[in-house]
């Protein structure tokens, strides 16, 4: 039986296709844009097409993320919180905290042993600590987002980045340039930005390893590796991190079948 | 939702009290207004006959109608940062448009002051006194670090002493004696009728929810120690108590009690309460409302026991008292979950939640959610983000309601 996630985030749409609530057979990530009821269709149809499915085959549909209330094709919407959740137990089952990381929020989220949220924070009205802080850093710096996290691998120290508001942290950035400071040190700081303002969230709730890291983010290495460092703990990341939330959503829907 | 008819009482009630305040203030001479804070001595000023009024009701109320935004960048315009309290931001605002839902506050005569809310009243009720050019009388209530003791219960009566000559100089009235017993008898009525008002919600289910009691708050607040307000409260509780027996809801099908705490959020009732009932969640109690419910005023000794009140308010207590207080409120009204309200503008009220919040879910063992926003500023508050967290969370309690 085939089921269907749909996260529509603030940044890019994720759809993924489940078998009997055990095998992804198809997923796609794609920009979200002007029309997002299109690049959704779009981001639906590869999924299938991955999976050898069509769209008649699916027996029901959840959309999570900050567009699910607009997604006419579910048949239920539910909050990211719990779809993460979902996603992260299902992929790494031993996950007790997971971080997630998105383009215009981070959350973090706690899980019983059985996988379910006990509690949850995310950032509030502040774009530092998520992924549209890096986006802003990567156009002042000319340096391709994808690329962060092997350029700071390269990087000898982790420079101070005084200002957690994004656009001071901008003009900072500009002037470290100006300062002729290795642009592998300034990323590097960048992620320890983000990882100080995450585990800062993440320590309103107790963090209990294992810690699972999710959301487009988790791709950057140099995020992990900051995390890591600035909150003594070890990282996991799950397969296709950033579609964790549509997996959740996927196993829902297939959740209601049963009901 | 039910059907209350004593909401109309409730408007003729405040509309009234605005309109003869406001026409007093400028028609009739011998009328004697003072602005008074929250947390304010008002029995006093009701036993003197002089008018009393709340900028912060009116700040409420200004939420409410959403002229929140505007009204408080008048006072940015002047140069008060926006950090500050967004009801002493719409005071100035107000004071120097004279727009509001109705049409500003009557000038007044004197102010009085209290500051066992928080800080922020000093320093307003002074920019405002210099602004009128009227007299500041303040009453100090030391925040009760180690609980409530003797010394501060006599510390304040004492200002007593030295408060009533003063209002009675600037107005040229005298306070009697048994007009003063009058108004504590009264005043306690309606603290006593005000809590059991309340109380009808430990009813599963409960007949009102908090966006219900939020309104009905009003005359506790503004008229307390009037006869109107007994009379009124009497009614509503009489309202509530035949819900009851008929099993009539405030939610439809009530599926999740939830305690709140801190101010309401004045421009977003209706949609929270629909999003809220729309879960089936109720929200059945709070600390803000509750805080008018607990006081004792006796008769007989209406400056001891007022002291005694007005020194160990909600506010003024500290934050071991104000997690025993909203556990209490919890287990009374057999709750599933409590959402705290950080509000941006109220430092006192939502200082330490992250603490209390943790403590209060240990004692209880019940989940709980913080939402940032503040009560009039709608500039801090985030549909789509309180929306999404008000879903995780009931979500959360739905998994756990169905694990049990
Ligand atoms: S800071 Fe809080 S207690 Fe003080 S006036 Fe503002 S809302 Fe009221």
């Amino acid at each position: 039986m085939i089921t269907l996630g749909i996260d529509l985030g603030s940044n890019t749409i994720k759809t993924v296709v489940l078998e009997d609530g055990r095998d992804v057979l198809g997923s796609c990530v794609r920009k979200s844009g002007y029309d997002t009821k299109i690049i959704t269709d779009e981001c639906v149809r590869e999924a299938l097409s991955q999976a050898g499915a069509k769209f008649d085959d699916i027996k029901k549909i959840v959309a999570t993320g900050y567009g699910r209330v607009s997604c006419d094709i579910a048949h239920k919407e539910i909050s990211e919180i719990t779809c993460h959740g979902k996603g992260a137990y299902f992929r790494m089952p031993e996950a007790r905290t997971i971080i997630d990381i998105g383009g215009q929020d981070s959350k973090v989220i706690s899980l019983s042993d059985n996988g379910k949220v006990i509690d949850f924070v995310m950032n509030d009205k502040c774009a530092a600590g998520t992924g549209r802080f890096l986006e802003v850093m990567a156009t002042a710096l000319g340096v391709a987002l994808d690329d962060f996290g092997e350029i700071s691998g390269k990087a000898d120290k982790m420079i101070d980045i005084s200002n957690t508001c994004t656009v001071f942290a901008e003009s900072e950035v500009i002037s470290l340039l100006a300062r002729r400071e290795p642009v592998e040190n300034i990323i590097a700081g960048l992620h320890k930005s983000i990882a100080s303002r995450v585990l800062a969230l993440a320590s309103r709730l107790r963090i209990q390893e294992p810690v699972v890291l999710t959301g487009g983010v988790a791709k950057n290495l140099g995020i992990k590796r900051a995390l890591e460092t600035v909150g003594k703990i070890n990282i996991g990341i799950p397969v296709s991190p950033q579609t964790i939330g549509a997996l959740g959503a996927a196993l829902h829907a297939y959740a209601l079948t049963l009901k | 939702m039910p059907k209350i008819d004593s909401n109309k009482k409730l408007r003729n009630l405040m509309k009234k009290y605005y309109v003869k305040a406001k026409l007093g203030a400028k028609y009739w001479p011998f009328t004697k207004t003072c602005w008074i804070t929250s947390g304010g001595p008002v029995e006093i000023l009701i036993a003197m006959g002089i008018t009393p009024i709340y900028p912060e009701n009116h700040g409420a109320m200004i939420g409410a109608v959403k002229m929140g935004v505007e009204l408080s960048g008048e006072a940015e315009k002047l140069g008060y940062s926006q950090d500050l309290c967004s009801y002493f931001r719409c005071d100035v605002g107000q004071a120097v448009t004279q727009k509001s839902p109705v049409g500003g506050l009557p000038r007044p005569d004197f102010l009085l002051c209290c500051n066992n809310i928080c800080g922020t009243v000093l320093k307003w009720y002074e920019v405002q006194a210099r602004y009128y050019d009227v007299p500041l009388v303040f009453l100090d209530t030391p925040y009760n670090y180690d609980g409530l003791n003797d010394d501060i219960v006599n510390y304040v009566k004492e200002q007593f002493e030295s408060i009533i000559p003063e209002i009675e100089k600037i107005t040229g009235r005298r306070l009697n004696e048994k007009k003063t017993k009058q108004v504590a008898q009264y005043a306690n009525e309606g603290i006593k009728l005000w809590n059991e008002i309340l109380s009808t919600c430990e009813n599963v289910p409960a007949p009102m929810t908090c966006f219900d009691a939020f309104f009905y708050l009003a005359p506790i607040v503004t008229l307390r120690g009037t006869k109107h307000v007994v009379e009124y409260y009497k009614g509503l509780k009489k309202e509530l108590e035949a819900l009851i027996a008929q099993g009539k809801g405030a939610v439809e099908n009530e599926t999740y009690r939830l305690v709140w705490d801190n101010l309401p959020i004045w421009y977003k009732m209706r949609r929270l309460s629909k999003t809220l009932a729309s879960y089936g969640a109720c929200l059945v109690g709070d600390t803000y409302t509750n805080a008018w419910a607990d006081n004792d005023i006796n008769p007989d000794d209406p400056f001891g026991t007022m002291a005694r009140a007005y020194a160990s308010v909600y506010l003024n207590r500290n934050v071991d008292a104000k997690i025993e207080n909203f556990t209490s409120l919890i287990k009374k009204y057999k709750a599933d979950g409590f959402l705290i309200h950080s509000n941006r503008s109220c430092k006192p009220y939502s200082f330490g939640q992250f603490d209390i919040k943790d403590e209060v879910s240990r004692r209880t063992g019940l989940p709980g959610l913080i939402i940032e926003a503040d009560m009039c500023d709608t500039r801090a508050y985030s549909d789509e983000q309180i929306e999404t967290r008000l879903q995780a969370f009931i979500e959360t309690l739905k998994e756990r309601k169905e694990a049990s």
